[in-house]
């Protein structure tokens, strides 16, 4: 693990910013979803609608269970939609009655990573591309390790296995392993949720990085609101279920976002606007969750 | 200097862990050697203490022909292994591909684990008189019920293995462009890994168990058969030879077993700093 020490993020400067994407917009209308386990009737979404440009950093918040891993899954094609629908770019991926089809256009990280334990790094990030026969093993491996380079030197862990890498590395490198397939939209589904501030902070900056890198449609779950306002181009508060779009908040500070925005005036304008929303629904969340306790 | 220290402990360690495990060795031996030779108790001065065992078990001439320097020992070996082998390879083959299909189906799994829980619970020896009415002739049938108590242990061992991989490798899968094929060899069969190798661990040895009796019972040939043949014929030597024999044979079929699983397994070795 000698490797991994030497590390140091961000080594090369970053290449100019590509020109934003044509591919990867996303439109979710009235999109409905109720679970029925053994006659309780749950809705867990009513009437969701956003509209996610091509390119564009979206970050949705809400309290649990309000919704929002449920949503990240019916895009990525896990779970099936009750009513509405989602498209991407005109095409419907998903509607009421339609079998879920995951696909390789829109890929997830997940919130307790799903790097494969038994394959190594360039295995895990290659997969993708090999699988789907996009790429001949020698051009994966060299996209592979330019890629991983580009993304904080992981390329020195390569041939490590992930177990073998802190918790951001391997979130890292599972961002790496989606970007080499070309997806038209990256969902990450609350990605640093069990990270420490600072682990956090860094992990903030490797992901601007590589969206400044990659330029895809980013759908990013999470209950942080600092963090949403701090990474996206527009946050989305959830309402506690059933989940409904409470708030849309464009948010206009300049890219690259770098750590000092936190302290702007333009940062805390943008959190009192939310925060009063987003604290309500966690209270009434919270009033829920004692009165179904009690 | 911390590596060179750390090194020095783990040798010390090891070299702690080998004597004591031949003061194990040796205080089993003097516990026998004493109920034989010193407990005034009829029954334990009929059997044979461990000198006269390692005596006969070494000599060229033994007094009941079965040493390691004569050629009936080595056939009644052969024939052990060759049934364990075959059994546990069927039970390997047959006992994985079960597992993975009933935890890979739901509809397979509502199928087949009526069946299996409806056989598991019968012992493999009740198997034997309908095994050679089935198989014709003993060899089969020992095998038989070799084979019948490993497939249990490893189909079910594998089921519980594919029921515990995270489902978040099944989505990430499919995300990455993965068919079920490329599901099954990249998800399901290295995610089950550690617990079919858990079940072949336990069905190597429930094999052995399996086998001795099944020989004891239906067989010309095989250490189970040498113990109860020298039994009858008053050779208690020769049984304990036999018996020290699958035990020897038991662990060594263990130790290979683990050997192939560390190796197909390298990923958790290193997860665990194992690795080199």
């Amino acid at each position: 693990m000698s490797g991994q020490a030497a590390v140091t993020p961000f080594a090369r400067p970053a290449p100019a910013d590509p020109a934003p994407p044509e591919a990867g917009a996303l439109s979710i209308r009235g999109v409905c979803k109720t679970y029925d386990p053994e006659g309780a009737c749950v809705e867990a979404l009513r009437d969701c609608s956003v509209e996610v440009r091509a390119g564009e950093f979206v970050a949705i918040v809400g309290p649990s269970g309000c919704g929002k891993s449920t949503l990240l899954n019916m895009i990525a094609g896990f779970d099936t939609v009750s009513a509405g629908s989602i498209e991407l770019d005109g095409q419907v991926l998903a509607s009421a009655g339609r079998p879920p089809q995951p696909g390789p256009d829109r890929v997830v990280v997940f919130q307790h990573g799903a790097l494969f334990p038994w394959k190594t790094v360039l295995e895990n990030v290659t997969y993708g591309p090999l699988r789907q026969k996009l790429l001949s093993r020698a051009q994966a491996e060299e996209k592979a390790v330019d890629l991983l380079h580009r993304c904080g030197g992981l390329d020195s862990v390569a041939g490590s296995y992930p177990a073998q890498l802190s918790s951001g590395m391997q979130r890292r490198v599972e961002i790496v392993r989606a970007l080499m397939n070309d997806p038209k939209v990256l969902l990450l589904d609350e990605p640093f949720r069990a990270m420490d501030t600072v682990s956090k902070t860094t992990m903030h900056q490797h992901l601007l990085d590589m969206y400044r890198l990659c330029r895809k449609t980013i759908f990013f779950i999470t209950h942080d609101l600092e963090e949403a306002i701090y990474l996206a181009d527009t946050v989305i508060v959830m309402t506690t279920r059933p989940g409904m779009v409470k708030q849309v908040i464009p948010v206009g500070l300049a890219r690259p976002r770098v750590p000092k925005m936190l302290y702007s005036q333009e940062y805390m304008r943008l959190k009192r606007a939310a925060a009063e929303g987003v604290h309500e629904e966690a209270r009434k969340a919270f009033e829920r969750g004692e009165r179904e306790q009690a | 200097m911390l590596n060179i220290k750390n090194a020095d402990n783990i040798a010390d360690m090891r070299s702690r862990r080998f004597w004591m495990m031949w003061l194990g060795y040796l205080g089993a031996a003097a516990l026998w050697y004493a109920a034989v030779k010193l407990l005034p108790l009829d029954s334990f001065r009929r059997l044979p203490d461990p000198v006269a065992v390692v005596t006969e078990w070494l000599s060229p001439s033994p007094t009941f022909g079965v040493s390691v320097f004569t050629a009936p020992y080595y056939k009644h070996i052969l024939f052990s292994v060759y049934r364990a082998t075959a059994a546990f390879l069927i039970a390997t083959v047959l006992g994985v591909s079960l597992g993975i299909c009933m935890g890979w189906s739901r509809s397979f799994h509502s199928f087949a684990s009526a069946l299996l829980g409806l056989l598991r619970p019968v012992p493999p020896l009740a198997w034997v008189p309908l095994a050679i009415l089935i198989f014709a002739g003993a060899e089969s049938a020992v095998i038989f019920v070799t084979f019948l108590v490993a497939f249990f242990a490893t189909a079910l061992n594998t089921l519980v293995g594919v029921r515990s991989i995270d489902p978040d490798y099944f989505r990430a899968a499919a995300c990455l462009g993965a068919t079920r094929k490329d599901v099954l060899i990249d998800v399901i069969i290295p995610g089950a890994l550690p617990n079919i190798f858990t079940g072949l661990q336990i069905a190597m040895g429930a094999a052995w168990f399996s086998l001795a009796a099944g020989e004891m019972i239906a067989a010309q040939y095989g250490l189970g058969f040498l113990i109860m043949e020298s039994y009858n014929l008053v050779q208690f030597p020769t049984i304990v030879i036999a018996m020290a024999t699958l035990g020897l044979l038991g662990y060594l079929s263990s130790a290979l077993i683990r050997a192939l699983g560390n190796r197909l397994m390298r990923w958790r070795e290193q997860a665990m700093g194992f690795g080199a």
